[in-house]
C-alpha cells in the first residue's frame, strides 16, 4: 500500500528512528540547545561536547516523529569529530538537501534525506535536529522552532 | 445504517470528494479541522458576487439592498439555527474565536475583577483558553479547570462544587471536545452555574453543524461557533448573546457601522448587533453560510448526529480491535462519543501515521490539535483524528481501519 513513500521512509530511517544512535543526555556537555516543532508539539534537546573548536561528542534526547527522531540521531553521527566550521557548513549541505532534494556534495549516509522535500508537511520535522545544532554552536540557550522554515 | 436517508446521493452535491489522492480514492476524514463546502454553498457566493455584491447598511442603491437584506437575512437565518430568541442577538466574528476573544475583551473587561475565578475545562481548544488567559492577566482574574477524567475523555464532575464556587464569574466550556470527542453535558452545567449567578459559554465549534442546537434550551447565556465546520465559508463565524447580557457590553472594536452619531470628542454606540460589527463586514460569508444552514437542516441535524455517531461507535470498534493502540475519549457505544476519533499507535507518531495515511488517499490530522495543556495531562506529545461527517460513508470507515492495520505493518516490518 505505501511503495511510494519508500523515498521518505528509506530503511536508514526507519532504522534510526526504531533505534536512535546517541539517544541520551550528556550531563557534562560543553552546549545545548532545544527545538521545538510547535505544528505538533515535538521537542528535542541536542547536546554537544566541544573541546577547543571540535565536537567531540553529540547526543540527543526528546519526542518525535521518525522523520525528526532519524534525523537527530544521524546528526549526532556526523558531527563528532567535526569543527564548528566543518559542522556549519555540514547544516548547510543538509538543510539544502532537505527543502530542495538536490545533491549538496557529498553528506554520506545523510542522502536519504533527499525524498523530504516531495513532503512539505515533513520538512520541519526534519531540519529541526539541525537548527537545534546551528543554536548549540552559537552557544545559544532560546530554543529553536523550525516555524518560519519555508515547506 | 440510517435508513431514512441517502447519504450516499448527497456526496454528489460535494464535487472535491470525488477525486483521487495519490492515485487512490480521497477518503476525507479532517472534518473537525473544517468541512467540505456543498454546491449550493459555492454557488451562493458565486451568485452574490456575480449579481448583488455592494456594502450593506446605508446604501440606498438597489444592490445595496440586495445586499444588506441577504446580510440580514443571514442573521436571522442563524438566530432561527440556533433557536435564539431574536436576530439583534447574533453576532457576526471570523469564527468561533474572534467570537471567544470578542467577548473576553468586551464582557471580561467589563466583568472581572482581582479574585474572580474563570472556570474552564482541562479539554478547551486554546480558543477557549488564551483569551481567558489573557483577561485575566489584565484583570487580576485567575482560572480554573474541571478536570478530565484521563483518556475516557469525560469531565469529573463528582466535585464541581469545588469548582463553582461563589468566586466564579464565568464558566466557558466545549460542547463537543475536538481532540477527544467527547459530547459534553454543558446542559446540566449550565443550569449549576445559573443557579450561582454564574455567567456561561458553550464553545460550539465541533457541535453547531453536527447535532440540533437550541441555545434557550442549553440555557447558556452565550454561544460561538465557525460557518467553515458547518459547510459554510472559512472567514465566518457567530457570537450569541443573550440581549440582557449584550445590553451592559462594550463595544469591541470602533469604527464605522457601529456608531448612532459620532462627534469630535464622543460617539454614541449602536445596540447589539452593530456595536460589535465595526467596518464593513464579511458579507459573503453569511450569505454562504446562510445556504450552508439550508443545506444542513435540509437533512436534519438529528439525522447527521445519528449519522456521525453510527461512524464513529463503528470505527471505535474496529480499531479496537488493532493490538499496540491507545484510544481517546468515550467508547465507541457511549451517548457522550461524538463523531470523531483520537489514538496512538505504540511506537508510531502521529504525524507519521497522517503522511502514510495521506499516501493512500485518506486525509487525518496529527498534532496536539490546540490543545496541548490536554495531550500533556494524558501523557503524548500528539494524537492521530479522524473526524466524521455526514457525507463519509461506513465503507470509507472500514478503509480508513485498513490503511492504519497497514500503517502497523509498515512500521512493524
Amino acid at each position: 500500500m505505501f511503495e511510494d513513500v519508500n523515498d521518505l521512509y528509506q530503511q536508514v530511517i526507519l532504522d534510526h528512528c526504531r533505534h536512535p544512535r546517541n539517544f541520551h543526555e550528556i550531563p557534562s556537555c560543553s552546549v545545548t540547545a532545544q527545538g521545538r516543532n510547535p505544528v505538533c508539539g515535538d521537542q528535542l534537546k541536542l547536546f554537544l561536547t566541544l573541546k577547543d573548536d571540535r565536537i567531540l561528542d553529540a547526543a540527543f534526547v526528546g519526542s518525535g516523529c521518525c522523520i525528526s527522531k532519524a534525523s537527530a540521531s544521524l546528526l549526532t553521527e556526523n558531527v563528532k569529530g567535526k569543527t564548528r566550521q566543518e559542522a556549519t557548513a555540514l547544516f548547510d549541505q543538509v538543510r539544502g538537501l532537505i527543502t530542495t532534494g538536490q545533491d549538496q556534495g557529498d553528506v554520506g549516509k545523510l542522502a536519504v534525506f533527499a525524498g523530504v522535500h516531495k513532503y512539505p508537511a515533513r520538512v520541519k520535522c526534519a531540519i529541526l535536529a539541525w537548527h537545534a545544532l546551528l543554536e548549540a554552536l552559537k552557544g545559544g540557550s532560546a530554543p529553536v522552532t523550525t516555524e518560519n522554515e519555508a515547506s | 445504517m440510517n435508513k431514512t436517508f441517502d447519504w450516499e446521493a448527497c456526496r454528489r452535491d460535494f464535487p472535491i470528494l470525488d477525486q483521487t489522492i495519490h492515485g487512490k480514492p480521497l477518503v476525507y476524514l479532517d472534518n473537525a479541522a473544517t468541512s467540505q463546502k456543498p454546491l449550493s454553498v459555492i454557488e451562493a457566493l458565486v451568485h452574490y458576487y456575480k449579481r448583488d455584491n455592494a456594502n450593506v447598511h446605508r446604501g440606498i442603491h438597489e444592490l445595496s439592498n440586495r445586499s444588506t437584506v441577504a446580510f440580514e437575512g443571514a442573521r436571522a437565518r442563524v438566530a432561527r439555527f440556533i433557536h435564539a430568541p431574536h436576530p439583534d442577538e447574533i453576532i457576526f466574528t471570523r469564527g468561533t474565536t474572534e467570537s471567544i476573544n470578542l467577548l473576553a475583551a468586551t464582557w471580561g473587561a467589563t466583568n472581572l475583577k482581582p479574585g474572580d475565578v474563570i472556570l474552564l475545562t482541562e479539554m478547551e481548544h486554546h480558543s477557549n483558553l488564551v483569551p481567558w488567559q489573557m483577561i485575566a492577566r489584565r484583570t487580576g482574574a485567575r482560572l480554573a479547570f474541571i478536570p478530565v477524567t484521563g483518556d475516557d475523555g469525560m469531565l469529573d464532575l463528582s466535585r464541581l462544587e469545588d469548582y463553582l464556587t461563589p468566586q466564579v464569574k464565568l464558566l466557558s466550556m466545549v460542547h463537543i471536545s475536538n481532540s477527544l470527542g467527547t459530547l459534553n453535558p454543558v446542559e446540566e452545567l449550565c443550569a449549576r452555574a445559573r443557579k450561582m449567578g454564574v455567567t456561561t459559554l458553550v464553545d460550539g465549534a465541533q457541535s453547531a453543524g453536527h447535532l440540533p442546537v437550541d441555545v434557550q434550551a442549553l440555557g447558556c447565556d452565550f454561544f460561538a461557533f465557525s460557518g467553515h465546520k458547518i459547510c459554510g465559508p472559512t472567514g465566518i463565524g457567530v457570537l450569541w448573546g443573550r440581549q440582557e447580557c449584550l445590553e451592559g457590553m462594550p463595544p469591541y472594536q470602533g469604527g464605522g457601522e457601529m456608531i448612532l452619531t459620532a462627534g469630535y470628542d464622543r460617539t454614541e454606540y449602536k445596540p447589539a448587533p452593530h456595536r460589535f460589527e465595526a467596518g464593513t463586514p464579511d458579507i459573503s460569508g453569511p450569505i454562504g453560510l446562510h445556504a450552508a444552514m439550508d443545506y444542513l437542516d435540509a437533512i436534519g441535524r438529528d439525522q447527521i448526529w445519528k449519522h456521525d455517531q453510527e461512524l464513529a461507535h463503528h470505527a471505535w470498534d474496529q480499531l479496537s480491535k488493532l493490538k499496540d493502540i491507545r484510544l481517546f475519549g468515550p467508547a465507541g457505544n457511549s451517548p457522550f462519543r461524538a463523531g470523531l476519533v483520537s489514538f496512538l499507535l505504540k511506537d508510531v507518531h502521529a504525524h507519521d501515521i497522517v503522511t502514510l495515511a495521506d499516501q493512500a488517499g485518506v486525509a487525518l490530522r496529527g498534532g496536539h490539535h490546540c490543545t496541548q495543556p490536554l495531550m500533556h495531562k494524558l501523557g503524548v506529545e500528539s494524537t492521530a483524528r479522524a473526524s466524521f461527517y455526514f457525507y463519509n460513508t461506513r465503507a470509507e470507515v472500514d478503509q480508513f481501519v485498513d490503511v492504519i492495520r497497514e500503517i502497523q505493518r509498515f512500521f512493524g516490518r
